[in-house]
Protein backbone atom coordinates (compact mmCIF):
# COMPACT_ATOMS: atom_id res chain seq x y z
CA UNK A 1 0.00 0.00 0.00
CA UNK A 2 1.30 3.41 -0.80
CA UNK A 3 1.63 6.20 1.66
CA UNK A 4 -1.20 8.02 -0.06
CA UNK A 5 -3.53 5.06 0.32
CA UNK A 6 -2.83 4.92 4.04
CA UNK A 7 -3.49 8.63 4.28
CA UNK A 8 -6.86 8.26 2.61
CA UNK A 9 -7.78 5.28 4.82
CA UNK A 10 -6.89 7.39 7.84
CA UNK A 11 -8.93 10.34 6.62
CA UNK A 12 -11.89 8.13 5.89
CA UNK A 13 -11.77 6.45 9.29
CA UNK A 14 -11.55 9.80 11.06
CA UNK A 15 -14.45 11.29 9.12
CA UNK A 16 -16.91 8.47 9.06
CA UNK A 17 -16.13 5.78 11.55
CA UNK A 18 -15.20 7.52 14.78
CA UNK A 19 -17.24 9.20 17.46
CA UNK A 20 -16.00 12.67 18.28
CA UNK A 21 -15.75 14.46 21.61
CA UNK A 22 -14.87 17.98 22.58
CA UNK A 23 -11.11 18.46 22.30
CA UNK A 24 -10.93 20.78 25.29
CA UNK A 25 -12.62 18.20 27.48
CA UNK A 26 -10.06 15.64 26.38
CA UNK A 27 -7.14 17.97 27.03
CA UNK A 28 -8.51 18.98 30.42
CA UNK A 29 -9.11 15.37 31.44
CA UNK A 30 -5.60 14.34 30.50
CA UNK A 31 -4.09 17.35 32.21
CA UNK A 32 -6.02 16.65 35.40
CA UNK A 33 -4.80 13.07 35.26
CA UNK A 34 -1.14 14.05 34.97
CA UNK A 35 -1.38 16.63 37.74
CA UNK A 36 -3.06 14.11 40.03
CA UNK A 37 -0.39 11.53 39.33
CA UNK A 38 2.28 14.09 40.17
CA UNK A 39 0.55 14.87 43.45
CA UNK A 40 0.17 11.20 44.29
CA UNK A 41 3.64 9.98 43.38
CA UNK A 42 5.70 13.16 43.89
CA UNK A 43 8.44 11.67 41.71
CA UNK A 44 8.54 12.56 38.04
CA UNK A 45 10.29 9.38 36.94
CA UNK A 46 7.55 7.38 38.62
CA UNK A 47 4.87 9.49 36.94
CA UNK A 48 6.49 8.81 33.59
CA UNK A 49 6.38 5.11 34.37
CA UNK A 50 2.72 5.21 35.43
CA UNK A 51 1.72 7.17 32.34
CA UNK A 52 3.47 4.58 30.22
CA UNK A 53 1.70 1.75 32.05
CA UNK A 54 -1.68 3.37 31.58
CA UNK A 55 -0.88 3.86 27.95
CA UNK A 56 0.05 0.18 27.70
CA UNK A 57 -3.37 -0.85 29.00
CA UNK A 58 -5.05 1.50 26.58
CA UNK A 59 -2.92 0.29 23.69
CA UNK A 60 -3.69 -3.40 24.19
CA UNK A 61 -7.38 -2.61 23.86
CA UNK A 62 -7.17 0.12 21.27
CA UNK A 63 -5.51 -2.16 18.74
CA UNK A 64 -8.59 -4.38 18.48
CA UNK A 65 -10.79 -1.38 17.82
CA UNK A 66 -8.32 -0.16 15.24
CA UNK A 67 -8.11 -3.53 13.49
CA UNK A 68 -11.86 -4.06 13.59
CA UNK A 69 -12.57 -0.69 12.03
CA UNK A 70 -9.78 -0.48 9.53
CA UNK A 71 -9.72 -4.14 8.42
CA UNK A 72 -6.04 -3.73 7.67
CA UNK A 73 -4.00 -6.90 7.47
CA UNK A 74 -0.49 -7.52 8.73
CA UNK A 75 2.29 -5.13 7.82
CA UNK A 76 5.01 -6.67 5.70
CA UNK A 77 7.89 -4.91 7.48
CA UNK A 78 8.60 -2.47 10.27
CA UNK A 79 8.72 0.43 7.86
CA UNK A 80 5.12 -0.25 6.92
CA UNK A 81 4.25 -0.40 10.62
CA UNK A 82 5.55 3.13 10.99
CA UNK A 83 3.50 4.33 8.04
CA UNK A 84 0.30 2.73 9.28
CA UNK A 85 0.80 3.98 12.85
CA UNK A 86 1.36 7.55 11.72
CA UNK A 87 -1.06 7.89 8.84
CA UNK A 88 -3.93 5.67 9.95
CA UNK A 89 -3.52 5.14 13.68
CA UNK A 90 -2.77 8.63 14.91
CA UNK A 91 -5.18 10.09 12.38
CA UNK A 92 -8.05 7.88 13.52
CA UNK A 93 -7.63 8.51 17.23
CA UNK A 94 -6.12 11.97 17.55
CA UNK A 95 -6.75 13.51 14.14
CA UNK A 96 -3.06 14.30 13.74
CA UNK A 97 -0.59 12.86 11.27
CA UNK A 98 2.92 12.84 12.68
CA UNK A 99 5.83 12.89 10.28
CA UNK A 100 7.51 9.49 10.04
CA UNK A 101 11.23 9.07 9.55
CA UNK A 102 12.59 5.54 9.16
CA UNK A 103 15.99 4.53 10.41
CA UNK A 104 17.07 1.12 9.17
CA UNK A 105 18.88 -1.20 11.58
CA UNK A 106 22.56 -0.29 11.80
CA UNK A 107 23.86 -3.59 10.52
CA UNK A 108 22.44 -7.05 10.56
CA UNK A 109 24.06 -10.22 9.33
CA UNK A 110 22.09 -11.93 6.57
CA UNK A 111 19.52 -14.29 8.01
CA UNK A 112 19.39 -12.42 11.30
CA UNK A 113 16.07 -11.08 12.52
CA UNK A 114 15.76 -7.38 11.67
CA UNK A 115 15.81 -6.06 15.19
CA UNK A 116 16.90 -2.53 15.80
CA UNK A 117 14.77 -1.06 13.03
CA UNK A 118 13.49 2.28 14.23
CA UNK A 119 11.14 5.01 13.18
CA UNK A 120 10.57 8.38 14.73
CA UNK A 121 7.27 10.20 14.88
CA UNK A 122 7.46 13.96 14.92
CA UNK A 123 4.25 15.44 16.24
CA UNK A 124 3.61 18.84 14.80
CA UNK A 125 0.70 19.33 17.13
CA UNK A 126 -0.16 17.47 20.30
CA UNK A 127 -3.79 17.56 21.42
CA UNK A 128 -2.83 16.19 24.83
CA UNK A 129 -0.69 19.20 25.62
CA UNK A 130 -2.63 22.20 24.36
CA UNK A 131 -2.17 25.22 26.63
CA UNK A 132 0.19 23.30 28.92
CA UNK A 133 3.26 24.91 30.44
CA UNK A 134 5.52 22.77 32.55
CA UNK A 135 6.69 24.21 35.88
CA UNK A 136 10.43 24.27 36.63
CA UNK A 137 10.33 21.25 38.93
CA UNK A 138 8.69 19.19 36.22
CA UNK A 139 11.35 20.28 33.75
CA UNK A 140 14.14 19.39 36.15
CA UNK A 141 12.42 16.17 37.19
CA UNK A 142 12.38 14.93 33.63
CA UNK A 143 8.62 14.65 33.12
CA UNK A 144 7.45 13.56 29.69
CA UNK A 145 3.96 15.00 29.74
CA UNK A 146 2.52 12.87 26.94
CA UNK A 147 4.24 9.64 27.94
CA UNK A 148 0.92 7.83 27.74
CA UNK A 149 1.42 7.81 23.97
CA UNK A 150 4.58 5.72 24.31
CA UNK A 151 2.65 3.19 26.36
CA UNK A 152 -0.16 3.05 23.83
CA UNK A 153 2.34 2.33 21.06
CA UNK A 154 4.06 -0.38 23.08
CA UNK A 155 0.78 -2.04 24.11
CA UNK A 156 -0.80 -1.94 20.69
CA UNK A 157 2.25 -3.27 18.87
CA UNK A 158 2.79 -6.00 21.43
CA UNK A 159 -0.68 -7.36 20.67
CA UNK A 160 0.36 -7.79 17.06
CA UNK A 161 3.51 -9.66 17.98
CA UNK A 162 6.06 -6.85 17.98
CA UNK A 163 8.06 -5.98 21.04
CA UNK A 164 9.05 -2.34 20.77
CA UNK A 165 10.57 0.36 22.89
CA UNK A 166 8.83 3.70 22.53
CA UNK A 167 10.39 6.73 24.16
CA UNK A 168 10.21 10.48 23.88
CA UNK A 169 13.29 12.06 22.38
CA UNK A 170 12.21 15.67 22.64
CA UNK A 171 9.16 17.67 23.64
CA UNK A 172 8.27 21.27 22.89
CA UNK A 173 6.92 21.50 26.44
CA UNK A 174 10.49 21.05 27.61
CA UNK A 175 11.72 23.80 25.36
CA UNK A 176 12.91 21.55 22.54
CA UNK A 177 12.23 22.41 18.91
CA UNK A 178 10.10 19.37 18.18
CA UNK A 179 8.02 16.72 19.89
CA UNK A 180 9.46 13.43 18.83
CA UNK A 181 8.79 9.81 19.78
CA UNK A 182 11.28 7.12 18.84
CA UNK A 183 9.92 3.62 18.30
CA UNK A 184 12.49 0.86 18.15
CA UNK A 185 11.75 -2.75 17.30
CA UNK A 186 13.29 -5.09 19.84
CA UNK A 187 12.08 -8.32 18.32
CA UNK A 188 9.15 -10.07 16.77
CA UNK A 189 7.32 -12.20 19.30
CA UNK A 190 7.10 -15.75 18.10
CA UNK A 191 3.92 -17.15 19.51
CA UNK A 192 1.90 -20.06 18.28
CA UNK A 193 -0.31 -17.57 16.48
CA UNK A 194 -0.61 -18.35 12.81
CA UNK A 195 0.30 -15.49 10.54
CA UNK A 196 -2.78 -14.05 8.89
CA UNK A 197 -2.55 -13.88 5.15
CA UNK A 198 -2.91 -10.49 3.55
CA UNK B 1 -28.52 -18.89 5.83
CA UNK B 2 -28.85 -19.80 9.46
CA UNK B 3 -26.28 -19.28 12.15
CA UNK B 4 -26.13 -22.05 14.70
CA UNK B 5 -23.41 -20.92 17.02
CA UNK B 6 -20.62 -18.48 17.75
CA UNK B 7 -17.34 -19.10 19.57
CA UNK B 8 -14.64 -16.61 20.48
CA UNK B 9 -11.24 -18.13 21.20
CA UNK B 10 -8.38 -16.13 22.70
CA UNK B 11 -4.82 -16.22 21.43
CA UNK B 12 -3.84 -18.98 23.86
CA UNK B 13 -6.57 -21.29 22.59
CA UNK B 14 -8.99 -20.81 25.49
CA UNK B 15 -12.67 -20.35 24.85
CA UNK B 16 -13.80 -16.92 26.07
CA UNK B 17 -17.30 -16.83 24.63
CA UNK B 18 -19.77 -19.36 23.36
CA UNK B 19 -23.35 -18.96 22.22
CA UNK B 20 -25.81 -21.22 20.48
CA UNK B 21 -28.57 -19.64 18.44
CA UNK B 22 -32.02 -21.21 18.38
CA UNK B 23 -33.27 -22.31 14.97
CA UNK B 24 -36.96 -21.41 15.06
CA UNK B 25 -37.95 -22.88 11.71
CA UNK B 26 -37.09 -26.40 12.80
CA UNK B 27 -38.04 -27.09 16.39
CA UNK B 28 -35.45 -28.94 18.44
CA UNK B 29 -32.86 -28.37 15.76
CA UNK B 30 -29.80 -26.31 16.15
CA UNK B 31 -26.72 -27.37 18.05
CA UNK B 32 -27.15 -29.83 20.89
CA UNK B 33 -26.08 -28.12 24.08
CA UNK B 34 -22.85 -29.44 25.53
CA UNK B 35 -21.32 -28.92 28.95
CA UNK B 36 -19.04 -25.94 29.32
CA UNK B 37 -16.10 -28.30 29.72
CA UNK B 38 -16.86 -29.94 26.40
CA UNK B 39 -16.94 -26.54 24.72
CA UNK B 40 -13.56 -25.70 26.23
CA UNK B 41 -12.08 -28.92 24.90
CA UNK B 42 -13.55 -28.37 21.44
CA UNK B 43 -12.24 -24.83 21.29
CA UNK B 44 -8.78 -25.88 22.38
CA UNK B 45 -8.75 -28.65 19.79
CA UNK B 46 -9.84 -26.25 17.09
CA UNK B 47 -7.11 -23.86 18.09
CA UNK B 48 -4.55 -26.64 17.75
CA UNK B 49 -5.86 -27.69 14.36
CA UNK B 50 -5.85 -24.10 13.19
CA UNK B 51 -2.23 -23.71 14.24
CA UNK B 52 -1.28 -26.89 12.36
CA UNK B 53 -3.09 -25.87 9.21
CA UNK B 54 -1.28 -22.55 9.20
CA UNK B 55 1.99 -24.39 8.74
CA UNK B 56 0.74 -26.45 5.84
CA UNK B 57 0.67 -23.63 3.32
CA UNK B 58 2.65 -24.53 0.21
CA UNK B 59 3.54 -20.91 -0.41
CA UNK B 60 5.25 -20.06 2.83
CA UNK B 61 3.33 -18.19 5.46
CA UNK B 62 -0.41 -18.12 5.37
CA UNK B 63 -3.37 -18.19 7.68
CA UNK B 64 -4.80 -21.39 9.06
CA UNK B 65 -8.04 -23.00 8.00
CA UNK B 66 -10.74 -20.43 7.30
CA UNK B 67 -13.69 -22.61 6.35
CA UNK B 68 -14.42 -26.15 7.44
CA UNK B 69 -17.42 -27.82 5.85
CA UNK B 70 -19.31 -30.87 6.90
CA UNK B 71 -22.40 -32.53 5.51
CA UNK B 72 -24.80 -30.40 7.44
CA UNK B 73 -22.92 -27.33 8.54
CA UNK B 74 -20.18 -24.89 7.72
CA UNK B 75 -17.65 -23.48 10.17
CA UNK B 76 -16.05 -20.14 9.33
CA UNK B 77 -13.01 -18.96 11.27
CA UNK B 78 -11.91 -15.33 11.34
CA UNK B 79 -8.42 -14.86 12.71
CA UNK B 80 -7.52 -11.35 13.78
CA UNK B 81 -4.02 -9.93 13.69
CA UNK B 82 -4.01 -10.13 17.47
CA UNK B 83 -4.54 -13.89 17.52
CA UNK B 84 -8.18 -13.92 18.55
CA UNK B 85 -10.38 -16.34 16.63
CA UNK B 86 -14.03 -15.77 15.88
CA UNK B 87 -15.77 -18.99 14.85
CA UNK B 88 -19.24 -19.06 13.35
CA UNK B 89 -21.18 -22.28 12.76
CA UNK B 90 -23.77 -21.92 10.04
CA UNK B 91 -25.84 -23.84 7.57
CA UNK B 92 -24.18 -24.88 4.34
CA UNK B 93 -25.98 -22.43 2.11
CA UNK B 94 -24.37 -19.47 3.80
CA UNK B 95 -22.65 -16.61 2.06
CA UNK B 96 -22.44 -13.96 4.71
CA UNK B 97 -20.47 -15.65 7.48
CA UNK B 98 -17.36 -13.52 6.92
CA UNK B 99 -19.36 -10.30 7.04
CA UNK B 100 -21.16 -11.37 10.20
CA UNK B 101 -17.85 -12.25 11.80
CA UNK B 102 -16.48 -8.85 10.90
CA UNK B 103 -19.46 -7.27 12.67
CA UNK B 104 -18.92 -9.55 15.66
CA UNK B 105 -15.31 -8.36 15.75
CA UNK B 106 -16.49 -4.74 15.76
CA UNK B 107 -18.94 -5.49 18.58
CA UNK B 108 -16.10 -7.19 20.47
CA UNK B 109 -13.79 -4.22 19.97
CA UNK B 110 -16.48 -1.89 21.22
CA UNK B 111 -18.15 -3.64 24.12
CA UNK B 112 -15.46 -5.97 25.41
CA UNK B 113 -12.20 -4.12 24.73
CA UNK B 114 -13.45 -0.77 25.84
CA UNK B 115 -14.74 -2.03 29.16
CA UNK B 116 -11.86 -1.15 31.47
CA UNK B 117 -12.91 -3.84 33.93
CA UNK B 118 -12.59 -6.63 31.44
CA UNK B 119 -9.34 -8.56 31.80
CA UNK B 120 -7.89 -9.40 28.43
CA UNK B 121 -7.93 -13.05 27.30
CA UNK B 122 -10.39 -13.91 30.09
CA UNK B 123 -13.94 -15.21 29.54
CA UNK B 124 -16.29 -12.53 28.33
CA UNK B 125 -19.00 -11.62 30.81
CA UNK B 126 -20.42 -8.56 29.18
CA UNK B 127 -24.11 -7.89 28.89
CA UNK B 128 -23.46 -5.27 26.26
CA UNK B 129 -21.68 -7.81 24.11
CA UNK B 130 -24.58 -10.26 24.51
CA UNK B 131 -27.05 -7.59 23.51
CA UNK B 132 -25.03 -6.69 20.42
CA UNK B 133 -24.65 -10.34 19.38
CA UNK B 134 -28.36 -11.02 19.85
CA UNK B 135 -29.14 -7.99 17.74
CA UNK B 136 -26.77 -9.12 15.01
CA UNK B 137 -28.28 -12.58 14.76
CA UNK B 138 -31.85 -11.70 15.55
CA UNK B 139 -32.87 -11.50 11.92
CA UNK B 140 -33.20 -15.25 11.87
CA UNK B 141 -35.77 -15.19 14.64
Amino acid sequence: MTSKQYKSIGDDLWKSRTEKINAELFTLTYGALVVQLIQDYEDYAEVNKQLEKMGYNIGTRLIEDFLARSSLGRCSDFKEVGEVVAKVGFKTFLNITPVVVHIPPSSSAPGQPPSGATFTLTLEENPLAEFVELPDEALEGGLWFSNVLCGVLRGALEMVQMQVEATFVSDVLRGDDTTEIRVKLIKYLEEEVPVGDD
Amino acid sequence: MVAYGLWVINKAGGLVYQKNFPVPTIPDRGLAPLTSNEYLVLAGTLHGIHAITSRLSPTGSGSGAQVIEGETFKMTIHLTSTGTKFVLLTSLNDGTAEIMLQRVYEAYADTVMKNPFHTLEMPIRSELFDVRINALFSNQL
